[in-house]
């Protein structure tokens, strides 16, 4: 089959592997009918993210049609039309009866490595390095899913590929970010970042109630698809941020932000190029302004909600700021499985149609290309779905 | 062992001695297997020792030996092992390497502990281990995979047992490997936390390099990974695996 391989910093390739097989009872093979890039993606493309190996399947927001299953897999049969969530999760640990299944305790066949890092691993994730489980991802023709009775997760026939794709990864992530804030009915909610996950972190504020939502990048379509979403809007380059939502916030700040840009922020402060600097020399691992400076502008006892992906230690985070204002740090990767059946109702009722996000469908084929094209936030790309078939 | 009876009384280590004994022991275990001779076995046996304080922050005890078997009663369990049954016995106290690993998994005692306590289950999560055998009257028989095809043999009892709760062995007198092993099932409001204590004692010679090869220069983290493929078996029940899976590597 085809799949995108990882091959090295900045360098995607379509290359030609072998189809992948059932490896243990309750995996399902799965032919893949649409899957995405995700921003998250381009962390690793960037090369942020430790322990990839050249050859690495890429992709974790695909979704497609169940063409085998193992013996242990009962509720979903051959010919079903699933979602695949990209935390893989067993179903059955502590965390995941406990709704936190992107922490699941036995889905990372590399623990050891994360255990380094982080003390205890999270769950495995597709295509997301080998210290997140080494598992090929879905930017493929078809994949191999585990615990197949736990996640892929059937989405009714009259519901477009466009409309139920993001329910693997970017709808349940901006919505989870939205929810953790905690909205109170009339709240001000700012959001750093208006990529993908920011989008849809725009649009659940305002389903969860929030009164007003302001948005802050500086790349002009997504500066625009915020606005269409009622957002108002603040460009991320200005100096004048914190000031500016201060002001629009009668001197109280934003109840709550969320920082959905992650690792690879840029700033036009000073501490921006302090971080460039240190990354690039190897002495920091992540690049940090957009959550400095959302602690520092939220107000007192407010919440700091972190969808964005963070990978090691991070340098000069003004915890002194969130101890003393009295902020709550929220943060995780998506609890998907959980998100589920809620978001699919929202989508069927109409209270959302995600496709909105897409700007670009190609083949597989077009994958190195598109993963530029998406890094350099060129030709208004926002979102780009490919057709594997 | 000298320098340590003078701390007898002082039973319990603090934490950061506890995790600079854990590491410093660790480190002269691994580096006392490496090496594989007097000096190095010295080490090895030095470093067990402060391995055996890092892990239940106490010390090797010496001579005033408090009543509490190692297995068991320090844990709350309800069962005072006696000093036959002590699997340190075996060894003459803390001989060998010593490791204490801890897993909790969502499932009840009864089902972890009926399991294990059919040892030819073990070789399904412990990766060391070739087969083993149950044989008459409580005896089992063990092969683990030694380097080069090297099987290392050995024939073990279980000395201590409380149904859903204990199992203790040990390897027969007379057998080419020395060893003891329990593991211990407790209630936990995460699920049951299984808490396994091994030690072994390389013989000298061939053998003994085979058996130091079977566990590896960090013994800690091979008993860790049995116990995280057995917590995975019972809560999943399946092993995760990326073995046999595509990539584009040539």
């Amino acid at each position: 089959m085809k799949a995108v391989c990882w091959e090295g910093r900045g360098d995607v390739r379509v290359e030609t592997v072998p189809d992948p097989t059932l490896l243990n009872p309750r995996d399902a093979i799965v032919r893949i009918t649409s899957t995405a890039i995700c921003g998250s993606d381009l962390h690793l493309y960037d090369g942020f993210i430790p322990t990839m190996r050249a050859g690495d399947i890429l992709g974790h927001e695909f979704m497609g049609v169940v063409e085998d299953v193992g013996k242990g897999v009962t509720n979903v049969k051959r010919g079903d039309r699933v979602i695949v969530p990209f935390p893989i999760a067993c179903g059955r640990c502590f965390f995941c009866t406990h709704d936190l299944y992107s922490c699941c305790d036995n889905s990372n066949p590399n623990a050891w490595m994360a255990e380094k890092l982080y003390g205890y691993t999270a769950s495995g994730l597709f295509g997301y390095s080998h210290m997140l489980g080494g598992y090929a991802g879905g930017q493929a023709e078809y994949a191999r899913v585990p615990y197949a009775d736990v996640g892929p997760f059937k989405v009714p026939e009259h519901l477009s590929d466009e409309q139920v794709l993001f329910l693997t990864d970017i709808f349940p992530t901006g919505f989870m970010a939205a929810e953790k804030c905690n909205i109170q009915s009339g709240d001000t909610v700012a959001v750093w970042g208006c990529g993908p996950v920011g989008q849809f972190a725009i649009r659940s504020a305002f389903m969860l109630g929030a009164g007003r939502v302001i948005a802050i990048d500086t790349v002009p379509e997504r500066v625009t698809m915020a606005n269409e979403a009622g957002a108002e809007t603040l460009d991320s380059m200005d100096p004048d941020v914190f000031y500016k939502l201060r002001n629009m916030t009668g001197g109280i700040g934003p109840d709550s932000c969320i920082d959905a840009v992650g690792l690879e922020a840029h700033g036009p402060h000073i501490d921006y190029v302090y971080d460039k600097m240190k990354t690039m020399t190897l002495m920091a691992t992540d690049r940090i302004s957009a959550l400095r400076q959302a602690i520092h502008s939220c107000r007192k006892g407010g919440t700091v909600s972190v969808p964005g992906v963070y990978g090691g230690f991070l340098d000069k985070v003004p915890f002194g700021a969130a101890m003393n204002k009295g902020i709550t740090i929220k943060t995780g990767q998506t609890h998907v499985q959980k998100y589920l059946p809620r978001l699919l109702r929202y989508i069927e009722s109409g209270d959302i149609d995600p496709s909105f996000v897409i700007t670009h469908q190609v083949t597989l084929d077009e994958a190195p290309r598109m993963y530029r094209t998406f890094r350099d936030k060129k030709d208004g790309c926002i979102k780009v779905v490919m057709k594997p078939h | 062992m000298d320098a340590t009876t003078t701390y007898l009384e002082r039973e319990h280590v603090s934490r950061v001695e506890r995790w600079l004994s854990i590491a410093a022991g660790s480190a002269l275990a691994a580096y006392g297997l490496k090496r594989r001779e007097l000096p190095g076995g010295a080490a090895a046996i030095a470093g067990a020792a402060l391995l055996y304080r890092g892990a239940t922050g106490r010390w090797v005890p010496g001579v005033k030996r408090r009543t509490g078997g190692y297995g068991a009663g320090m844990y709350g369990t309800g069962v005072i092992a006696d000093r036959d049954s002590d699997t340190r016995t075996q060894l003459g106290g803390g001989r060998g390497i010593h490791v204490e690993e801890s897993v909790t998994i969502n499932r009840p005692m009864s089902e972890l502990y009926r399991f294990w306590r059919n040892f030819e289950n073990l070789p399904t999560f412990m990766n060391h281990l070739e087969s083993v055998t149950m044989r008459d009257e409580g005896i089992s028989h063990w092969v683990a995979k030694g380097p080069a095809g090297m099987d290392v043999q050995w024939d073990a009892r279980v000395i201590n047992e409380v149904p859903d709760k204990v199992i203790g062995w040990q390897s027969l007198t007379g057998s080419t490997v020395s060893t003891a092993g329990s593991v211990n099932f407790d209630d936990d409001s995460h699920g049951t936390r299984v808490t396994v204590h091994l030690q072994y004692n390389p013989p000298a010679g061939r053998v003994g390099a085979a058996v130091a090869k079977l566990f590896g220069e960090e013994p800690n983290q091979t008993i860790r990974e049995d116990l995280r493929r057995f917590k995975q078996l019972m809560e999943a029940g399946e092993i995760p695996t990326t073995s046999g899976q595509p990539s584009g590597r040539r």
